[in-house]
């Protein structure tokens, strides 16, 4: 298929496009997405090709617009809220969790929610607590949403597209780190399911599982690992609800090892889930004890320094690697 | 802006009939279903609509079909306002298949979106973001439907009660905010929840044309709605309207409501909405007696089939249960 190299934003922006162009319920809301084109440039032109009534700039009224999408939704229509960061998501809470989570299953059935929240999230470039969270595990404990974490344009637009024609409520969590990055692109109709995870890398020592930007990084530290002799498997399961269980034990039940890397603070994380996930389908099957890099439980500081020692880093993954590989001698403690 | 014009042609009789069979369909539902949670055949929150039909009854004669509404934690009212089915209100109530939530969402969460019903809420003041966003629904489709929140005095307090009926007002929708000022949040007295007691007087602070009624005079709610909705159809919405009324009894079916004074109580009950859409229909309407003694036969037969019929469904079995929620 012949493919083309594109930004993450561009593949968003080219999902947001061909659905808007393929169904006149989708709409896009959000602070700054119409004229200014948001943020991250994701709505660029948009407004200008279906106008004011589809592309709407919002107050400052995360609650309140966030809402409005879930009502729309309801309605029947395909919403999407873009939210500027997912912190301020925060302020939409009881709309994403006692509305939009429980609406289908209170209705028992009769209603339901197609509706997508585009944020990002993440670390990095000192904006300090309020604009670095990694929220994703307050939503993956909600049932009722689905939670969407690409890591490369690929899986941006064709995650976003697919979004955007299903009937449940997205939490679609972009990064901020991503937007600019580039990837290969297929030409032509490109959706991807929810609930298939993606091997970004085939190896068959150790099974290293991330997500979103701690795909770059958990590369990154495979081919480090690679130069070292150590053959890493990089699982990205792309949506954390629905989670591709089979593929990650599948992938950990060939190489007996697992690391999960998480940007977002361990306590109460997407990554312990998924760890006693495996060990409690693969306990006797493995060779070392499932081990998680995560962020520190800590809000994220400004400065750029410990900024930077609040999350994972490459060496923090090679370093995990290694240790479930035993391949570094164990250290005994001095008498 | 704060007293409605009564409108200048006099109702027909078959909209006060519908008006009294409507109010009074209300009462005989909130005060039957309180011997059937009394008989321990209702379980969970019960929150009766007593003394308010007046604005429900009122609202929803001025709508019609196509449009939307959401509703309250105390959304029986709207429901049936609505024209829903009280049998499957009923079965909803005993946890029953038959119900419209087949069970899964009891009192507080009554909702039938293929007419437009988008639903009780157990969440004060959400019900308002959600009605907007129906509204938006509709702009964007263009169509000139109109969604009619209710909320109440307590909902009114809700950040989202501004931040939501600004976005209807920037996006010129056709949405109509109902305060039911029933004066208390709870039991908090709306004179101490806020300064300004006229609700109406928020929306007039952001640009919404607002209004207040008597919510006991479901005449008065009707025609002032009818004017609302003719706001909205001509462009100039949204609409806020504030109708000021009180319980006839406490929060919910297990509050004793001692903290509403005697005085007051005894003040509205003499307003009481159910009557005053009686009185209407035999003096404005030229009804006789005997054709409202055989509505309310009617409405009274009409929920004792109701229940025989909730009794003798089925409930959700575990199996469908699992089945149900595959995917969660």
């Amino acid at each position: 298929m012949a493919m083309r190299e594109i930004m993450y934003r561009d593949a968003l922006r080219e999902a947001i496009d061909e659905e808007m162009a393929r169904n006149s319920d989708v709409f896009i809301i959000g602070e700054g997405i119409a004229e200014r084109g948001g943020s991250y440039k994701v709505t660029e032109g948009l407004l200008a090709k279906y106008g004011p009534k589809r592309v709407r700039d919002t107050p400052i009224a995360e609650a309140g617009m966030i809402g409005v999408g879930v009502g729309a939704a309801i309605a029947g229509a395909r919403p999407i809220v873009e939210i500027l960061y997912v912190d301020f998501a925060m302020l939409g809470m009881d709309m994403i969790v006692n509305q939009a989570a429980k609406f289908r299953l209170m209705t028992g059935g009769n209603g339901r929610v197609p509706f997508v929240m585009r944020t990002q999230g993440g670390a990095g470039g000192g904006v300090a607590a309020q604009h670095s969270q990694s929220l994703e595990a307050l939503f993956y404990h909600i049932p009722g949403l689905r939670v969407v974490m690409p890591s490369t344009p690929s899986d941006a637009k064709g995650l976003l597209k697919y979004a955007l024609r299903q009937e449940d409520p997205v939490m679609f969590l972009e990064h901020k780190h991503l937007y600019m990055t580039k990837g290969l692109v297929p030409d032509g109709e490109h959706i991807i399911e929810f609930g298939k995870a993606d091997i970004k890398r085939p190896g068959k020592d150790v099974t290293l599982i991330a997500w979103s930007n701690m795909i770059p990084t958990t590369l990154a530290a495979a081919e480090e690992l690679a130069a070292q002799g150590i053959d890493a498997e990089v699982v990205d399961p792309r949506t954390l609800v629905p989670l591709d269980k089979k593929t990650i034990l599948e992938s950990v039940a060939k190489t007996k090892r697992a690391v999960i890397v998480q940007e977002a603070n361990r306590r109460g994380g997407v990554a312990s889930d998924i760890c006693s996930i495996i060990q409690e389908e693969l306990f006797y099957d493995l060779d070392a004890p499932v081990t998680i890099v995560a962020g520190l439980d800590i809000p994220i500081p400004f400065n750029l320094t410990l900024e930077k020692a609040s999350v994972p880093q490459k060496h923090d993954v090679v370093a995990a690697a290694r240790r479930v590989l035993h391949a570094d001698p164990i250290e005994l403690a001095a008498e | 802006m704060s007293t409605p014009a009564r409108s200048a042609n006099a109702p027909s009789k078959a909209l006060l009939e519908k008006i009294f069979r409507t109010a009074y369909k209300i009462r005989v539902f909130e005060t039957e279903g309180i011997k059937l949670y009394r008989q321990g055949l209702i379980r969970g929150y019960f929150h009766p609509y007593l003394g308010q039909e007046g604005i429900a009854t009122g609202v929803c004669a001025a709508l019609r079909e196509g449009d939307y509404i959401a509703s309250t934690h105390r959304g029986h009212g709207h429901c049936i306002a609505w024209g829903a089915d009280v049998k499957r209100m009923v079965a909803e109530l005993l946890q029953k298949e038959t119900g419209y939530c087949k069970g899964y969402g009891g009192s507080m969460h009554i909702a039938d979106i293929s007419v437009g019903n988008l639903g009780a809420n157990g969440i004060v003041g959400a019900g308002t973001p959600l009605g907007v966003g129906a509204a938006l629904a509709s702009q964007i489709r263009g169509s000139d439907a109109i969604t009619v929140t209710f909320t109440s005095d307590g909902g009114s307090n809700n950040g989202t009660f501004l931040e939501s009926l600004n976005l209807a007002a920037i996006w010129n929708l056709n949405f109509i905010l109902v305060i039911e000022n029933n004066q208390y949040a709870v039991s908090t007295r709306i004179e101490e929840s806020t300064r300004e007691t006229d609700l109406y007087k928020r929306g007039l602070a952001i640009g919404v044309p607002s209004f207040q009624v008597d919510g006991n005079d479901p005449i008065a709610v009707h025609d002032l709605t009818r004017e609302a909705v003719e706001l909205c159809r001509a462009g100039k919405g949204p609409v806020l309207i504030e109708a000021r009324t009180f319980r006839h009894m406490g929060h919910h079916v297990n509050d004793p409501g001692k903290y509403m004074p005697e005085d007051e109580l005894a003040y509205y009950k003499g307003r009481d909405p159910v009557d005053r859409a009686r009185t209407a229909l035999l003096e404005m309407g030229g009804a006789k007696t005997q054709e409202i003694a055989a509505i309310e036969a009617e409405i009274a037969a009409e929920f004792e089939d109701a229940v025989e019929f909730s009794k003798a469904s089925a409930e959700v079995t575990p199996e469908a249960f699992r089945e149900f929620v595959v995917g969660y």
